[in-house]
Order: C-alpha cells, then sequence, then structure tokens
C-alpha cells in the first residue's frame, strides 16, 4: 500500500487543479457557485468527491470537460491537464481532450447511451471520432475487447444490441466502455451506480477498480460514503461550493475534522445506530483511547410491543402475461408470498428491482388483484372483495411513496393535500386546526399552509407526505423507498421523524427498502425477495447479521460498508 | 490573479444553475422567482396586435369615421393616402375601416368555432381517455374519420349542409377541428388517469367519480386555454377561405374572406383592397400562433 502510494506521488498528475471558481453569469448574484477547488489526480489513483445535492460536486467534475453547462464561468489559479495549461483551451481543444484524456461516465446509462444506435457502435463511435483507429477490422476488435474489459460476457453478441435490451449493470459497463474505449488517462464518473442494485453495483465499482489498476486516473462523484470507502484514495468533501474536508479516505472517514463531514457519517444508519436519533448523532474522542472517535447518539422513545395482527398475506401470487406481439410470455412476479404485520411494527421488505417488491406493495395496497391468496386488513377480507366494500376500509391503510411531489395534485397547495385526507364530517374549522397539528407533529407549521409543494425541498415534500398519510389515523402505512431520493442529512431527519411517530402512535409498517442500512436501523422484523418469493424471513438484525440463505448473504456482501471498506472497526457507542 | 475563463460566454442564463443553487432546505421557488426572462419582442408585438384586434372588433368607430359598408362611387379604387389609409376598393369604400369593421367577424367566428371544436372535443377526447377499450377505439376512429378529409373541405361539406351564415361556418369549422381537440385532451386524461397522484386518491378511498371531478378532469383542462390559443390563428385562416369562396357572411358584409373575394376583379388595376385584408389575416395568424406557441412551450411539463 505505502510502496504504490509512493509510487503514485512520483507519477505527474493528469489533472492539478487550483483555487478553481465557477459561476454562471446572471445567476447567484453573479457570485460563483463554486469557489477554491483544488485538485490533483496522479495516474492509478481514485479521488472521491462527496456532497449533497446542490453542493457543486458534478458541476466542479464536468469543469474539467469544460462542460459545466452554458453559460458557465471558469476562473483558476493553475489549471492543467496533462501538462498543459487548460485555461487558454479553445473548444476545439477540449473536444480533442474528452474521450481520449478524460472519459465521462454518468448515472443515467438509459438516456446517456444514444437509443438508434447499439452498444457496439456508441463504443466504436468513440474509437473511430478520435482517429485512433481507421481500419474497420481493428475498431472492431478495440469494441470487443473494450466490451470485454468491463466485463460484459459475449462481446460479440453483445455488442449488437441496444441500450434498453440490457439491464441495468450492462447498460452501465456499456457506458462506461465508451467512456473507457480511447483509453483516457482520467475517467470522471458522476454517480456511476446510483441507480444500480449492491449486487450490481458491486460488480461496476470492480470495473472501475480495474482501471485504477491499469494506470488510469478515477475521479468519483458519489452521496454514498460507503462507496467511497472501499474504492478511493483521498476523499473531498464539497458543500455549498466549498471544499470542507479533504485528505486521505482513511483519514477523512475516521477522523472527520469538519462537523459537517462528521455530522455526514454519523448519520448513516445501520444496525448500530437502531433505537437511536440520527440527525443528531455526533462524533466524540473517547475518553480513554484519544485515538478511537465515537458516534454518540440519542436514544429515541422506546417502542411499544407488537401487538394484535393487523395486515395478513396469505400465499398471493401473480403474474403478468405479455401482450400477443411478444408472444403471450407469462412471467411470475410473485410467487407464494405469505406474512403478517402487527400494532407497533415495522416490517421490511428487501430485495433487487425486479423482485416484485413494488408489485406486492400495489396488492397489498388494494390497487391490484392478487391471481392467488389473499389480503386481510384488521381481519377483514380486503384483496376478495370488490373496490366499493374496500373503500370504508380505505383509509385504514395508508401509503408513503417515494416521490413525494408527483403524488401530490399539482394544482392543490399544502393544506388541499391533507384536508383531502382528513374525514369530511369536521368542520372547516376544526379541519384547520387538525392540519395545522399534523404539520407540526412532522416538524413544519402553519406557515406551510398555502405552500405550493414544487416549492418545498425534498425533505419538507417528505414530510408533507407523511402527515397526509398520518391525517387518515392508520393502522398500517406501506412505505415504499422514502428517503431513498433524499440526502443523507435530511434521510437521517425523515428516517428519525418515522422511528419517533412511529412509535409514538402504535402505527404498523411495511417498509420496502433497497438500503439495508436503513433496513437494519429501522425494521423489526424483515423479509427478503429474490425472483417473486420470500426467500427468508426473521428478525432484522437476526436475519442481516447471519444471513442463512445464500441470497441474503450475496445482497450483504455486496453492500459497501464504511468499516469494511476501510478494513477497519468504526468504534460506535450508545449514549 | 483571476485567469481568463475558458470561453467567451454570451448572456444566456442557464436553466439549470439556480436549481443547483438552492441549498439543503431551500426552496427552489425562490431560485425560480429570482431570474426573470425578458419577454422576446415576438410576443410582445403580438400581444399587442390582439389587444388592438379585440379593441377594434369591440369598438371600431373609434378607429375610423368612415362607414364600411356606404362608399362614394367617385371616390372608388383610390390608392392608399391620408385621407384613406389604404385606400377604397371598387365601390369607393373605405378599405381601412372595412378591414377594422372586418375584425369582429373574423375572432367571433374563429372564437365560436374554437369553442364548439373544444366544447365537443373535450367530451369525446375525456371519454376516449377513460380505461374502456371498445370507447377509445370507437371515438379514436371517429377522430380519424374526420381528420382524414382536408379541415377546410370539411367545412365546405358541413356548410353545403347547414347552409351559409356566421353561425354555420363557426359550427362547421368547429366540427372540422373537433379531432385536434379530442386528441390532446384524450393524450392528456391517458397521462393523468396515471399519475401517481391519482393513484394516491384511490388510496384515501375517494369513488372513481370523485377522483374524476377533483384531480383529473381540473388538471386535464388547465391546457385547454394554451391548446385553444394554438388553433384560434389556425381556424381564423380556414374561415377566411370559406369566406372567400363565398360560404360565410355574404356581401356586402366588411368580412376578411369576403373582401379578398371582392378584391379579384380589380387586382390587375388596384393592389389595396385585397393586400390589406390579406394582411391582416395573415397577421393575426402569426399573432395567435406565436402567443399560443410561447404560452406552450412555457407551461410545458408543468401541466401533468
Amino acid at each position: 500500500m505505502t510502496g504504490s502510494a509512493l509510487q503514485k506521488d512520483r507519477a505527474a498528475p493528469i489533472v492539478e487543479v487550483q483555487g478553481l471558481s465557477i459561476g454562471f453569469a446572471g445567476a447567484n448574484g453573479d457570485k460563483p457557485i463554486v469557489t477554491d477547488f483544488d485538485l490533483t489526480i496522479r495516474p492509478g489513483e481514485c479521488v472521491a468527491l462527496v456532497g449533497e445535492s446542490g453542493s457543486g460536486k458534478s458541476i466542479t467534475a464536468r469543469s474539467l470537460l469544460n462542460l459545466a453547462g452554458e453559460g458557465a464561468r471558469t476562473a483558476a489559479r493553475r489549471f492543467v491537464i496533462k501538462g498543459r495549461d487548460a485555461r487558454n483551451f479553445s473548444e476545439a481543444d477540449w473536444r480533442k481532450l474528452r474521450g481520449t484524456v478524460t472519459g465521462l461516465v454518468m448515472q443515467d446509462a438509459l438516456v446517456s447511451l444514444d437509443p438508434l444506435r447499439t452498444i457496439g457502435q456508441e463504443v466504436a463511435e468513440v474509437i473511430s471520432s478520435h482517429r485512433i483507429l481507421t481500419n474497420p477490422g481493428a475498431i472492431r476488435d478495440r469494441t470487443l475487447e473494450t466490451l470485454g474489459k468491463v466485463g460484459i460476457p459475449n462481446p460479440a453478441d453483445r455488442a449488437l444490441q441496444y441500450a434498453h435490451q440490457l439491464s441495468g449493470g450492462l447498460r452501465q459497463r456499456a457506458l462506461i466502455a465508451s467512456a473507457i474505449a480511447a483509453d483516457p488517462d482520467l475517467i470522471i464518473a458522476d454517480e456511476p451506480t446510483t441507480s444500480l442494485d449492491v449486487t450490481v453495483q458491486a460488480q461496476v465499482l470492480h470495473v472501475l477498480a480495474e482501471r485504477i489498476r491499469e494506470g488510469a486516473g478515477l475521479l468519483l462523484i458519489s452521496h454514498d460514503l460507503a462507496v467511497v470507502a472501499g474504492i478511493a484514495d483521498r476523499v473531498i468533501v464539497m458543500r455549498d461550493g466549498r471544499v470542507v474536508d479533504s485528505g486521505p479516505t482513511r483519514d477523512v472517514l475516521t477522523h472527520p475534522r469538519h462537523p459537517y463531514t462528521r455530522q455526514l457519517i454519523a448519520a448513516i444508519p445501520s444496525g448500530q445506530s437502531r433505537g437511536s436519533r440520527l440527525a443528531s448523532a455526533r462524533f466524540e474522542l473517547g475518553a480513554a483511547d484519544p485515538a478511537a472517535i465515537a458516534i454518540v447518539r440519542e436514544p429515541l422513545p422506546q417502542r411499544r410491543a407488537a401487538g394484535e395482527v393487523v395486515l395478513e398475506v396469505e400465499g398471493i401470487a401473480k403474474s403478468f402475461v405479455a401482450p400477443k406481439a411478444a408472444g403471450r410470455a407469462k412471467s411470475v412476479v410473485l410467487q407464494d408470498i405469505s406474512f403478517d404485520v402487527r400494532v407497533g411494527e415495522v416490517v421490511g421488505i428487501v430485495g433487487e428491482s425486479g423482485s416484485g417488491k413494488s408489485t406486492c406493495a400495489k396488492i397489498v395496497l388494494g390497487l391490484l388483484p392478487p391471481d392467488e391468496g389473499e389480503v386481510r386488513l384488521l381481519g377483514q377480507p380486503w384483496s376478495s372483495v370488490a373496490e366499493a366494500h374496500r373503500r370504508r376500509l380505505r383509509r385504514k391503510l395508508q401509503y408513503i411513496p417515494q416521490d413525494a411531489l408527483s403524488s401530490f395534485d399539482p394544482r392543490y397547495r399544502v393544506s388541499d393535500i391533507i384536508a383531502e385526507n382528513l374525514p369530511r364530517s369536521d368542520s372547516r374549522i376544526a379541519r384547520l386546526d387538525r392540519i395545522v397539528s399534523l404539520l407540526e407533529l412532522v416538524g413544519l407549521n402553519a406557515d406551510h399552509l398555502n405552500r405550493l409543494p414544487r416549492s418545498l425541498s425534498g425533505g419538507q415534500r417528505q414530510r408533507v407526505s407523511i402527515a397526509r398519510a398520518l391525517a387518515a389515523e392508520p393502522a398500517v402505512i406501506v412505505c415504499d423507498e422514502p428517503v431513498s431520493a433524499l440526502d443523507i442529512c435530511i434521510q437521517a431527519q425523515v428516517l428519525d421523524l418515522l422511528t419517533e411517530l412511529q412509535s409514538r402512535l402504535g402505527t404498523a409498517l411495511l417498509f420496502i427498502s433497497h438500503d439495508l442500512g436503513v433496513i437494519e436501523h429501522l425494521c423489526d422484523r424483515v423479509l427478503v425477495f429474490q425472483n417473486g418469493r420470500i426467500v427468508e424471513q426473521g428478525d432484522a438484525g437476526a436475519v442481516l447479521k447471519h444471513p442463512r440463505h445464500a441470497y441474503t448473504q450475496s445482497l450483504l456482501a455486496s453492500v459497501p460498508d464504511i468499516r469494511r471498506g476501510l478494513g477497519t472497526g468504526l468504534a460506535a457507542a450508545h449514549a | 490573479m483571476t485567469a481568463p475563463s475558458h470561453r467567451a460566454f454570451d448572456t444566456a442564463v442557464p436553466l439549470e444553475a439556480p436549481e443547483d443553487l438552492a441549498g439543503l432546505e431551500a426552496s427552489p421557488a425562490a431560485a425560480a422567482i429570482g431570474v426573470r426572462r425578458r419577454l422576446p419582442p415576438g410576443l410582445i408585438l403580438s400581444g399587442i396586435f390582439v389587444a388592438v384586434l379585440i379593441a377594434a372588433s369591440i369598438a371600431p368607430s373609434v378607429f375610423t369615421h368612415f362607414d364600411p359598408l356606404v362608399g362614394d362611387f367617385s371616390e372608388g379604387l383610390k390608392p392608399p393616402g391620408w385621407v384613406h389609409l389604404f385606400g377604397t376598393d371598387r365601390l369607393g369604400r373605405d378599405v381601412f375601416a372595412r378591414t377594422i369593421f372586418g375584425t369582429r367577424y373574423s375572432l367571433l367566428i374563429g372564437f365560436g368555432g374554437v369553442a364548439v371544436g373544444l366544447g365537443a372535443g373535450i367530451v369525446l377526447g375525456i371519454i376516449a381517455g377513460q380505461r374502456n377499450r371498445i370507447l377509445d377505439e370507437a371515438v379514436s376512429r371517429l377522430f380519424d374519420m374526420l381528420s382524414s378529409f382536408p379541415g377546410v373541405l370539411l367545412a365546405m361539406l358541413i356548410v353545403t349542409f347547414l347552409g351559409q351564415g356566421m353561425l354555420n361556418i363557426a359550427i362547421a369549422v368547429g366540427i372540422a377541428g373537433i379531432p385536434k381537440f379530442g386528441r390532446v385532451v384524450r393524450a392528456q386524461t391517458q397521462l393523468i388517469r396515471d399519475a401517481d397522484y391519482v393513484t394516491q386518491a384511490a388510496i384515501y378511498g375517494l369513488s372513481r367519480w370523485q377522483v374524476f371531478i377533483r384531480h383529473v378532469l381540473p388538471n386535464v383542462l388547465v391546457a385547454i386555454p394554451i391548446i385553444a390559443t394554438v388553433y384560434i390563428g389556425s381556424t381564423i385562416l380556414i374561415v377566411s377561405g370559406l369566406s372567400f369562396l363565398g360560404l360565410g357572411p355574404q356581401p356586402p358584409t366588411p368580412e376578411w374572406g369576403v373582401m379578398l373575394a371582392e378584391s379579384r376583379d380589380v387586382l390587375r388595376v388596384a393592389w389595396w383592397p385585397g393586400v390589406f385584408p390579406g394582411v391582416a389575416i395573415t397577421a393575426t395568424v402569426i399573432a395567435f400562433s406565436v402567443i399560443g406557441n410561447h404560452l406552450q412551450q412555457r407551461f410545458e411539463g408543468r401541466l401533468a
């Protein structure tokens, strides 16, 4: 490790930036959005750029390709790319640079790859347009070689496929292939694994790590500290366009200097944070051993013991038949799913995309009839009766979606959104009182009554969504990835709110998430879904610590973990 | 200290920049309000022109003291000048006065036609937009049938059945416009039918009818003023065409299409009786299209 680190230090940097500032004419009062940013990346080195949305990390990374956006004004004390001063580059100079010196991998491969071209054409174009090779045969060989390099099986067949015909993981790899086809010295990856399942994420990270070993530099932009811990040599933490913390990964993550970095690390949910608050968690120096830093957390109110069963799912199955054009192929989405949810209990559902989690949620919510089996709510038939009969019980079963904004009628104000879910028998004034008290319950106030959801932040929107669900005084709330679109600090606040309200009101939660940390932090019991079946279920702590099923084990092994990534123990203690 | 920027940039304001600035819990709306873009000059011009059109159709006598129907034979075919701004026609009538008085016919029939088309289009579009495949097929095929005729031809056919006159011509162009409006409303209905907030309303326990009245219908109708503005221009064009063919208001009514038809005989010796109403039609169509397109772009994406 130290030997290679020394070697890395000796090599000439691919990119060296000092005092970079980026602004947009006419925006932000003509003040720059990013200020005083320094970065050096050497061959074989990975630097991670971490920060919440709006911190300026993407714009900063893109400015290395002069792709910060139209009207961007960049200035730097020093801006050297491969030994050349980039401050005086013309657009033509930058174009030559893109692909050959720097390659960009974006988050969403489906929109980043041309839908009308095969991935082979996509990769070949990079090679031919930079005139690296001109012989069609050689371009073809190089294309297939590149596809193979990023771990795409049967490159010759896959090269003929379009982006939409590939799975998420293969698609992301094809995007990486097009970024590295011209053998760039530096790969810039902007949240390359954010929309991927953990097992696929692990594969993509492996491909990137392979490139680093081959001598490429990597600038990895991520909001996920655990991903960063496993791959980055150095970390730069950004907030509001400024670097607040930077240094070797291990130092930054185990001994964060800046309060913001500390908060970021302390707010990560896990088994250790169970029963305590996340948003107020803080780092503290150990009394005995000053080198050991502990996370101190405040406890949450005691949870009630689980009571009687409120939701029963018995042997449900669902399959979809493809339209005639697609050959009427039958695909089984759910098979023999049985579980129950009790009063005061949080039941988690984990699984990869396509495992049937969301279909299961739809059936539970009575939006989709099961082919077989039955759902019972509060001891009464639910899935087997007509919608008209379900309607009077509907208020007992509420829903918190991932994307709160799209679940609000765009014309409605916050007060209308919540009022719609209140009993209509109440008087206007009683309803207004109730709305205000619900808003206060979720940490908002009367000032938000007349706001349009569009004008609220992501965290506030999710709070309104929670208030709306609680307005019905439900027995069960189905939560479908309610925090996965939120930044870590906001996620911590919303999770704290959910757990606190849950323990105070005793509402049962059916909590769907792909994030095992969130599940372990929050859930009493967990159901592991794979290919439409429950492969393992039981106490959340037990299942996630000592998984018995091979799938759960591989799922857990794929989850990036700060401690494992650093190969060290991060001491944790409860206050 | 500050190095020259990478590239000389003009003053274009990026759309994403303010969003990116919005901090952790800061509201994106504040950023949206912060940047006020200047309206394009073409839009301002179109707005002023439409305002003048409306004023001219309400109170035409404010703009001219000439009678649009009575002319002095001795003053026939006078070129544009100080007394007769747009000159006079064969019968010595003031072309400017006739053009001004003609505004109300074009606008009235145009608006009337759009109203008829919209009314029927909304009802049929909403029916087609429901989850009933048979109804959708039936209505959509009706739209296909109507739109397989060119608009002018279909309107001509209908006028032949209904007879001439302003109301009939409005009904005729309205019917010809049904598939345009109907298809937009159908697509909008399908989009909103599947929106997350409609699903959410079902989870509240609202009945299908309640969900439709409260969430689907209002959000479908949000788009209507925009669609209407876009199509008013083309409707006015069809109306003028029908009048030109003698199917609309009859002479001596100072309708623009009628004026064009009357000017044909004298076009060799006098260009003004034809060119001015022609320009009026063109400018009106362009003005409405510019405003409509602007509204459409502005509210794009906000409607669903």
